[in-house]
């Protein structure tokens, strides 16, 4: 998927796979039945029915029956980690990841260290991507200079520099002012501005949900109200400066609504949410296990129903992982002293189809309109599954498991909130811009290997 | 006990709490004789490590594992590699490697007793961590009680003041709970933790109906907490919360996890008066700890044969 803002090691050679058998489900294409798929330099060429293509010489066959190849997922919310702290995760590792997990497309999130606020560190992250990346990796720079909230970042001449847009995730813009000055500055710079939503006043020391639970663990709770107080105020400048605003890893029903009631009201305004957040309450938090520390914190039930109802109609546009990963020393400590966030990539479509579609809870289209809309919120081409477009597809087989972390982890860090959970839907297969990015099959690799020799 | 470790009060039953508290009252006829020791554990090691300052829970740690014949390290954050910046796991494996029967372990953060548990063959009896619990305080109130009213099925217990910041209200709820009592907790509204009522209690934002309680448990408000505008004033809150006779019957027992800011939440008047059990409390301690140590360490009747 060639874009100017995404930036990946082109040195791979596009790919020649004719994928057979498999159920193909595109809901934006409105395919949903059994096909196979030929992918000749990287570009879907044939879709026909089974057993109707030949595999042109040199090209790897995949018998695919029995198993479901989709538009492959977009991930607008991960950490990468670089540069600055790649003991946590390198574009490398973290991409490796992705692919792994089915994905074509991320953006990164620039809460690294040093932040991504200048136009030098930003050039040599797009150096960095190109030399390492596997899937094809946008960015996001900072609104303020050190996340400070401050001053603002030169947003136009970071968004020449390849930014898709601008966020200080992982912390709010607390200032309504600064906020206000960086949606005006939108207008030269273009991109969107993506808004980690806490009001710290309210949020203060907090380490999880506020509820029954932080209330019998004795820790100071982080009340649904701090994220979605800001939620409102911002919702409510972004529609007074005709602003372009996308609310990031929602965590509660108080924020659905107002996000569905800005939008109502005319403001170009989106949201996502993360698959934790989709299938897991703050009962987990219980067993005191720094794994489920996050933040924004898991919440209660009504909270998560609340996200599947907005993920259901279209409130909540996209699934995004908010993949965090933490090296093991800054997890293995006391819950208040632990780091914040879990990695997302390997699991979020196994944890959502184990948890929403296998259930009953959401349809399976449903799911992956919303695990590939991600990057069109940022202006990026969607993944779609049609005859001359780029290939990227993900092969699934929903009918296998696997225990998470059994067989250890592609990131470099291991904290997943699943890990140890049984989950459904195994990735067999990942083309990302044409290239075939990952295959449980190692020998396949070696035949591609050799065929592109 | 069922467990090897004691983290919380819900890792036990009613009856193992009440076991416990026997044998805290076999230990406590030790305490009266002139010879304060029984060789229970002798030749075991038990380490306490405390990462935040205490004066009654680790000097009654202490006194109890000795008067049990126990070899005793006790190690204090400050002075120690803990201080030079060591991570709690590198403590405890060192630590470790002196074959402890038991950690005693006091954290300012909630579960790092359990942590501790997950990495040492050790049993780990949680003396405290963050504002989550502190189970062997619980069983000294239970305890006490105990001794003064004989069962707690029924009684009207209140829990007053800063619930918010104490592992004490939690670990007493749920004890007083599993005993049979009522427990209401009462303070200033910005001190009652949103949800409480889960764990099976009663919140009230005034003293107001004070009078129908059994007893009156009044945890220690902390200075630092009128900084943060959880209350406007020592003087507000005296005012409002402070505990003293004049709101006390003379029938109403009163208790206090100690130590007590004279003057903040209790009265002077309230902490000499007859009907205050603070003093029984702080007894209570050795007794109840050595039983703890006892049931997790020996946990069969030996100590009849000893005795």
């Amino acid at each position: 998927m060639s874009h100017p803002k995404l930036f990946f090691r082109e040195d791979q050679a596009p790919a020649d796979v004719l994928i057979t058998g498999a159920h193909v489900l595109d809901p934006r294409s409105g395919i949903d039945q059994q096909l196979d798929v030929l992918v000749r330099k990287g570009q879907i060429a044939e879709l026909g029915d089974t057993g109707s293509m030949e595999a042109p010489p040199k090209a790897l066959t995949i018998d695919a029956i029995g198993k479901h190849l989709f538009p492959a997922f977009v991930d607008p919310h991960v950490h990468l980690r670089t540069p600055g702290q790649e003991y946590k995760e390198s574009i490398e590792t973290g991409t490796s990841a992705a692919a792994a997990g089915g994905f074509c497309q991320l953006i990164a999130m620039p809460n690294t260290s040093p932040t991504i606020d200048s136009v030098p560190v930003a050039q040599a992250l797009v150096d960095t991507a190109r030399r390492e990346a596997k899937v094809p990796t946008g960015f996001l720079a900072a609104i303020t200079v050190g996340l400070a909230g401050q001053e603002l970042t030169e947003m136009a001449a970071l968004s020449d520099t390849g930014a898709l847009g601008f966020t200080d995730d992982g912390k709010p813009v607390t200032s309504a002012g600064i906020l206000r000055k960086a949606l005006q500055y939108q207008r030269l710079a273009g991109g969107v501005i993506a808004l980690h939503e806490e009001d710290p006043t309210l949020s203060n020391e907090g380490v999880m949900h506020e509820g029954p639970i932080s209330a019998r663990l004795g820790m100071a709770g982080i009340p649904s109200i701090s994220e979605s107080t800001f939620v409102a105020r911002d919702s409510s400048i972004a529609l007074y400066e005709h602003a372009r605003v996308h609310f990031q890893h929602l965590s509660c029903v108080e924020s659905v609504e107002a996000l569905a009631a800005a939008r109502a009201a005319g403001a170009a305004v989106s949201g996502e949410a993360s698959p934790h957040h989709l299938t897991l309450t703050d009962e987990f938090v219980r067993t005191l296990d720094s794994r489920f520390k996050m933040n924004p914190p898991l919440r209660a039930e009504t909270d998560r129903q609340a996200l599947i109802e907005g993920l259901r109609s279209g409130v909540i546009e996209c699934i995004a992982t908010d993949h965090a990963p933490h090296a093991r020393h800054e997890k293995e400590v006391p819950f208040e002293q632990a780091s914040m966030g879990t990695t997302g990539l390997e699991t979020a479509f196994a944890a959502v189809f184990t948890e929403l579609v296998m259930s009953g809870v959401l349809p399976l289209e449903l799911i992956i309109e919303r695990m590939t809309a991600g990057g069109g919120l940022y202006g990026l081409p969607i993944p779609q599954i049609a005859v001359d477009t780029p290939a990227n597809l993900t092969l699934v087989d929903l009918g296998a498991s696997w225990e998470v972390g059994s067989g250890g982890y592609r990131s470099r860090s291991q904290n997943s909130c699943f890990h140890g959970r049984h989950l459904h839907g195994v990735v067999a297969l990942t083309i990302a811009a044409g290239r075939l990015v990952f295959t449980t099959s190692p020998a396949s690799v070696k035949d591609l290997a050799k065929a592109g020799s | 006990m069922s467990t090897r470790h004691l983290i919380s009060i819900e890792d036990l039953d009613r009856s193992g709490i009440e076991r416990i508290l026997d044998r805290a009252q076999s230990f406590a006829e030790v305490s009266g004789r002139e010879i304060k020791k029984v060789p229970a554990l002798r030749g075991r090691t038990i380490v306490n490590l405390f990462y935040e300052s205490s004066t009654r829970t680790s000097s009654s740690f202490e006194l109890a594992a000795k008067r049990l014949s126990a070899d005793v390290v006790s190690i204090r954050s400050s002075g120690s590699s803990v201080d030079k910046g060591e991570s709690l796991r590198d403590t405890i494996q060192t630590l470790s490697a002196y074959d402890p029967a038991a950690i005693v372990i006091r954290s300012p953060h909630a579960g790092a007793a359990g942590l501790v548990a997950a990495w040492t063959e050790a049993s780990v009896i949680n003396a405290g961590d963050g504002k989550h619990e502190h189970p062997t305080q619980a069983l000294l109130d239970v305890f006490t009680l105990r001794q003064k009213l004989g069962a707690l099925d029924g009684l009207k217990i209140w829990i007053v003041g800063d619930v918010l910041h104490s592992r004490v209200a939690r670990s007493n709820i749920l004890a007083f709970r599993r005993m049979g009592a009522e427990v209401t907790v009462a303070g200033p509204p910005t001190l009652l933790p949103r949800g409480i009522e889960a764990l099976g209690c009663t919140a009230k934002p005034t003293l107001d109906d004070l009078t129908e309680a059994d007893v009156v448990y009044v945890l220690r408000m902390q200075n630092e907490r009128m900084h943060d505008s959880y209350v406007p004033s020592i003087r507000e809150y005296a005012e409002r919360y402070q505990v003293g006779l004049g709101r006390l019957r003379p029938e109403q027992w009163l208790m206090h996890p100690g130590p007590v800011n004279r003057g903040v939440e209790l009265s002077a008047d309230a902490i000499d008066a007859p009907q205050a059990l603070i003093g029984e409390q702080v007894k209570a301690g050795v007794a109840v700890r050595m039983a703890v140590l006892y049931e997790l360490l020996v946990g069969s009747p030996i100590l009849q044969a000893v005795a």
